[in-house]
């Protein structure tokens, strides 16, 4: 496709409304509602002045460590878990809720399991709403799955595009300096397309260390990757 | 250029030099008016003007000549930085085509898509974006008030309250008690206070060692606890102590003539007293009748455009957007995306999904410095946080350092990114 046509085509989808990235939620919390009544409710407590039960109370259980709450007295089986670092997560509350004994041999919660991913999904959507928010803690737990941007073909086809690159940059830029300079946070300006390309790829598969870097990098797919290159390259 | 409101009210051609003043130029090209010149205003008017290489009319309108940030505000307070480093002028967005007004805008007539400016100028515009920051809530703190901030200090707007208030830490007698009334949620850049805490003692550590820093807390958590409690023990010995609701954190009244604090119901006497109090999105937003009951700025999470009026964007600290802490690093990455949506609105310009991210380094003492991020997305009606990561505790000092070192790196170049 010439050039000229492809922008051209670009400007239609942009004037009727390019589809957002959207991240998913994580489920139905109304729903969740619903199960916990069901499955959860006999034994545990959740919401505003909810005290310990059978189980331990569930306020504020993303992003706790298992076994962590004074008060309650958790099996040795939980304990040692929390000491070995298990904290509760989307995909370890999902393992949890899909099947106790397999996650945590020797747990006392004697609740046979939730096959169903998507009623999981339901349930701690609904537990994920009595935990930290993160516009309070930043570091609380994510409150939506995150999705690979969804780009139309008509921007796919952009590789190396160092325009949108350079729109993609903004996000660089907070730290990175356009002009090379680097105090602190290394330059990224001029850097040959190659070694940028094979930078971020290892960040996404968390070979390179940097947490920030990881996070940046796990987001961006090839062609935006490319496209990044293809702008930093560019700059003297 | 830097239109000076003696300059406007004169309607001086000469001093606006030829291109871009919107009274001359204004037709036909569509016009932006930005409200602040902070993280959020400052960088959408830049990237405007930036991306749409003189398609667009942009005017930025702020109070101050010059901007001082609250973002490393704390730095200052412990002796790391001085005052002069963060303060950044307009000169930059004014040769890259942004026309800078410095005035306070006072009215926002949404019918007629038109501002009104403390020294009477009106300007007209196609698309207005607010990023007013915060505005402080009336009585949240019993006994405390604006007109206190004299005696009080709240120093949660960058500039002269920052510079007060390490007067006043520096005037302490020794042994002398420092205390902080710390801000229920959600309040601008959430481990702040905390960082605030660390450096006030750190300063205290050279000059007071046996000083007492009490910190009146109405949340039964904040940012980083783990990670600034682990600093506080390491570094501050029993100079710090946290008082939180179950202890009477949250039943706290000042009186600033006396220099007293009452916490449950008992007097203790003071020396420096720094109040944050609750917060609301800056005054301008709410006058607008952009602001819900929350107090903040409902927007669309795809564009930071307002849920109320389609011809405004709200950026940073006064948005109502979801998960996105309210933090300079935030504004900066919403107002790319709303000068994005912007042009795409104005000039065709091409419109990529919205992309978010923040992350926050705090320094517990100088070459140990922590940092948290998160990445977020449009999700229905919100921006949802989709992935984070936190610095862990008991980190060994060289990782601490390059932390810290990178923090100095980070201002650098946000600055550089808002201001050119």
């Amino acid at each position: 496709m010439a050039r000229r046509t492809l922008l051209a085509a670009l400007f239609v989808t942009a004037a009727a409304g390019l589809a957002p990235a959207a991240a998913k939620e994580i489920g139905d919390p109304q729903r969740g509602a619903e199960l916990f009544a069901e499955e959860c409710s006999a034994c545990h407590r959740i919401g505003p002045g909810a005290e310990h039960a059978v189980g331990p109370r569930l306020n504020g259980v993303f992003g706790r460590r298992a076994g962590s709450l004074a008060g309650f007295d958790y099996s040795r089986a939980m304990l040692r878990m929390g000491n070995e670092g298990l904290a509760w997560t989307l995909p370890t509350l999902d393992a949890y809720v899909a099947n106790p004994r397999a996650l945590v041999s020797g747990t006392h919660m004697s609740y046979a399991g939730l096959a169903d991913a998507a009623a999981r999904s339901d349930l701690l959507s609904f537990i994920r709403a009595y935990s930290d928010r993160p516009q309070d803690i930043p570091e609380a737990e994510p409150t939506a799955r995150k999705t690979q941007p969804v780009l139309t073909e008509a921007v796919m086809a952009l590789r190396g595009d160092s325009e949108f690159g350079e729109y993609l940059s903004a996000e660089c830029t907070t730290c990175h300096q356009r002009d090379g300079s680097d105090l602190g946070i290394p330059s990224i300006a001029g850097w040959p397309a190659e070694d940028f390309v094979v930078a971020m790829h290892a960040y996404r598969q968390k070979l390179r260390p940097h947490p920030v870097m990881q996070m940046m990098a796990s987001r961006l797919n090839e062609e935006e990757i490319a496209a990044l290159a293809a702008y930093f390259a560019m700059l003297e | 250029m830097i239109l000076t409101r003696r300059a406007l009210i004169a309607g001086s051609a000469a001093a606006t030099g030829l291109v871009y003043a919107p009274a001359l130029l204004g037709q036909g090209k569509p016009r932006v008016v930005v409200i602040g010149g902070g993280a959020g205003g400052a960088t959408v008017a830049r990237y405007l003007a930036k991306d749409a290489a003189g398609a667009l009319d942009v005017t930025l309108v702020e109070a101050e000549p010059a901007y001082a940030t609250c973002f490393f505000s704390n730095l200052y307070l412990g002796g790391l930085r001085d005052f002069d480093s963060l303060v950044h002028g307009y000169d930059r967005l004014a040769a890259g085509n942004v026309t800078v007004i410095n005035d306070l805008a006072t009215a926002v007539d949404r019918e007629a898509r038109r501002v009104t400016l403390a020294g009477g100028q009106v300007l007209d515009y196609d698309r207005l974006v607010l990023s007013p920051g915060i505005d402080f809530v009336a009585d949240s703190v019993p006994g405390w008030s604006l007109a206190a901030a004299d005696a009080m200090p709240h120093a949660y707007k960058g500039g002269a309250q920052t510079e007060l208030l390490k007067r006043m830490i520096q005037a302490m007698p020794q042994g002398g008690v420092f205390a902080m009334v710390a801000p229920p949620n959600p309040y601008r850049c959430p481990p702040a206070p905390y960082e605030r805490v660390c450096m006030i003692a750190h300063l205290l550590n050279q000059t007071n060692p046996t000083a007492k820093i009490i910190i009146l807390d109405p949340k039964e958590k904040f940012s980083k606890q783990a990670l600034f409690e682990e600093g506080w023990g390491k570094y501050y010995n029993d100079m710090i102590q946290w008082i939180n609701p179950e202890f009477g954190g949250a039943d706290v009244a000042v009186r600033p003539d006396s220099m007293e604090v009452v916490i449950e119901g008992e007097v203790q006497k003071v020396d420096c007293c720094n109040v944050i109090p609750a917060q609301v999105a800056g005054g301008i937003a709410a006058k607008a009748g952009l602001t819900d009951a929350s107090g903040w700025a409902p927007v669309h999470p795809d564009s930071m455009k307002s849920r109320v009026d389609g011809n405004i964007w709200i950026l940073g600290d006064s948005s109502a957007q979801g998960d996105m802490p309210k933090s300079a690093f935030s504004a900066n990455s919403q107002a790319k995306v709303a000068a994005m949506a912007i042009r795409g609105e104005l000039i065709g310009s091409r419109v990529f999904p919205a992309k978010y991210s923040n992350s926050c380094w705090s320094l517990i003492a100088p070459e140990d410095g922590v940092k948290l991020g998160a990445s977020y997305e449009p999700s229905g009606d919100r921006i949802a946080s989709v992935d984070s990561f936190i610095s862990d505790t008991g980190e060994d000092a060289a990782l601490r350092k390059l932390t810290y070192e990178e923090s100095f790196g980070w201002y650098a170049g946000i600055t550089a990114d808002i201001f050119g």
